[in-house]
């Protein structure tokens, strides 16, 4: 890993900020006694960021002159509508609100990696808390929770609209099909591995791709961090360590300027993808 | 990094956002957008009817104007008549008066004279009589020579 080029301690740093506030170590890859009070303090609260701020503009919304943060709120909204109009053809009362929330909270997610790396960890150290992940979606509980979410969603659309034999007729008569029924018969397992193979890529690919851009992310900034980490003042003034104090500014602006980009990209991608596969899941054949 | 009661935790939040937001932010916001562009296209509407109406009001007042000035027209070229017709009868009678009077001077004057020369030969008479009572030294009897003081005005 990039991290042992660097100053002794850098592996310790980014392990360090790879930990999180949990009530006890785990034991195994899944393991349900355990939980991140980091991930699900600050979703809940970005949670309450979204839903109060969106709450407050519902509650005095006029159809007459909106107020500026009206007209915010109906941007985004109007956008998400545009967005599901354009891509689900059905009638749901349910996709748009869904989509408006994905949209949102993974941004603001997202918006948690542009807080100083090092900002929140080192205010929770003076309350005397040891690890503090700040970006949710960079738990894989965080996004495997929305994406599991978004798939349960299009196996309830599925059965509700195909019925449970359609259903089962989407995962084992494509792409393969006989008139035969003997040969039918033996398309049939064919079939279901290719389909399901697809059908469960949707919420993993899902989950992995925000969490993998999130934490690729994090970790860019980890590593900007780590090159003047530890360092005296010494060591700051020399022309070695000036260089790379120049570096880590300039790198870091561009990193976070370029992440404004990639936050957006992700919730909206998270979105649209949700949208299609519901879509899906909704049409006939 | 495993997965953890957070998935669970974080799947129940996430349905409650999505609840949340079903319930009391997409209806109304949603309803008070599709409101307002009902009243953006009323009022498109409207605007365009009363471009209409301004258009037709402004041929009808057009009309109007038209149809007035004629009738001023009308009215100055019956008035300028009258008036020629008022000067004319006025020019009549004032002619008539004018003769009327000077007949009646002419006749006046005639009178006065007459009667002038009435008084005058009238005068002459007296004038006449005194003198020649004079003259002869007596009394002249008017009464017996009045054929002869007669035929003395007449001669004045």
């Amino acid at each position: 890993m990039a991290a042992e080029e660097h100053a002794p301690g850098a592996t310790e740093y980014i392990l360090h900020h790879q930990s999180f506030l949990s009530n006890k170590a785990a034991h195994g890859i899944v393991d349900f006694s355990v939980v991140n009070y980091d991930t699900v303090f600050f979703s809940v609260v970005l949670a309450l960021v979204f839903f109060g701020l969106f709450w407050m503009v519902a509650r005095t919304v006029t159809s007459g002159v909106p107020s500026k943060t009206q007209n915010f709120i109906e941007t985004l909204v109007s956008f998400v509508d545009g967005q599901v109009r354009e891509t689900f053809h059905g009638t749901s009362r349910l996709i748009a609100p869904l989509a408006l929330t994905i949209f949102c909270w993974i941004f603001l997610f997202n918006f948690m990696d542009l807080v100083p790396v090092d900002l929140l960890p080192w205010l929770a150290r003076g309350g005397g808390i040891e690890h503090l992940k700040v970006v949710p979606s960079t738990d894989l509980n965080a996004t495997f929770a929305m994406s599991l979410s978004v798939f349960a969603l299009i196996i309830f659309y599925s059965i509700k609209m195909k019925g449970v034999g359609g259903f089962i007729g989407e995962l084992t008569l494509n792409p393969f099909r006989a008139k035969n029924w003997a040969v039918q018969a033996l398309l049939v397992p064919v079939n279901f591995i290719l389909e399901s193979v697809t059908f469960l890529a949707r919420p993993v690919s899902l989950a992995l791709r925000l969490y993998g851009n999130l934490y690729a992310g994090e970790m860019i900034f980890l590593l900007l961090a780590a090159l003047t980490l530890g360092k005296g003042l010494d060591f700051l003034i020399s022309f070695g360590g000036a260089l790379s104090l120049v570096a880590q500014v300039i790198l870091g602006l561009a990193w976070s300027i370029f992440h404004i980009l990639v936050i957006v990209l992700q919730a909206f991608i998270f979105m649209v993808l949700t949208i299609v596969y519901l879509s899906m899941a909704n049409e006939h054949h | 990094m495993n997965i953890n009661l957070t998935l669970i935790i974080q799947m129940f939040v996430f349905a409650t956002l999505i609840w949340g937001t079903m319930k009391w932010i997409w209806p109304p916001i949603l309803a008070a957008m599709d409101e307002r562009q009902r009243k953006i296209a009323q009022g498109l509407a409207a605007g365009e009817k009363g471009e209409q109406a301004l258009t037709e009001a402004r041929g009808q007042a057009d009309t109007i104007i038209r149809e007035a000035r004629e009738r001023a027209t009308q009215i100055i070229d019956h008035a300028q008549h009258r008036a020629n017709e008022l000067v004319e009868e006025a020019k009549g009678t004032a002619t008539a008066e004018g003769a009327r009077l000077v007949a009646a001077a002419h006749e006046q004057i005639a009178l006065d004279a007459t009667r002038a020369r009435e008084s005058l030969r009238r005068e002459v008479a007296g004038i006449a009589v005194g003198a020649a009572s004079k003259l002869l030294g007596r009394e002249v009897n008017a009464a017996t020579h009045a054929d002869l003081l007669d035929k003395l005005a007449a001669q004045i």
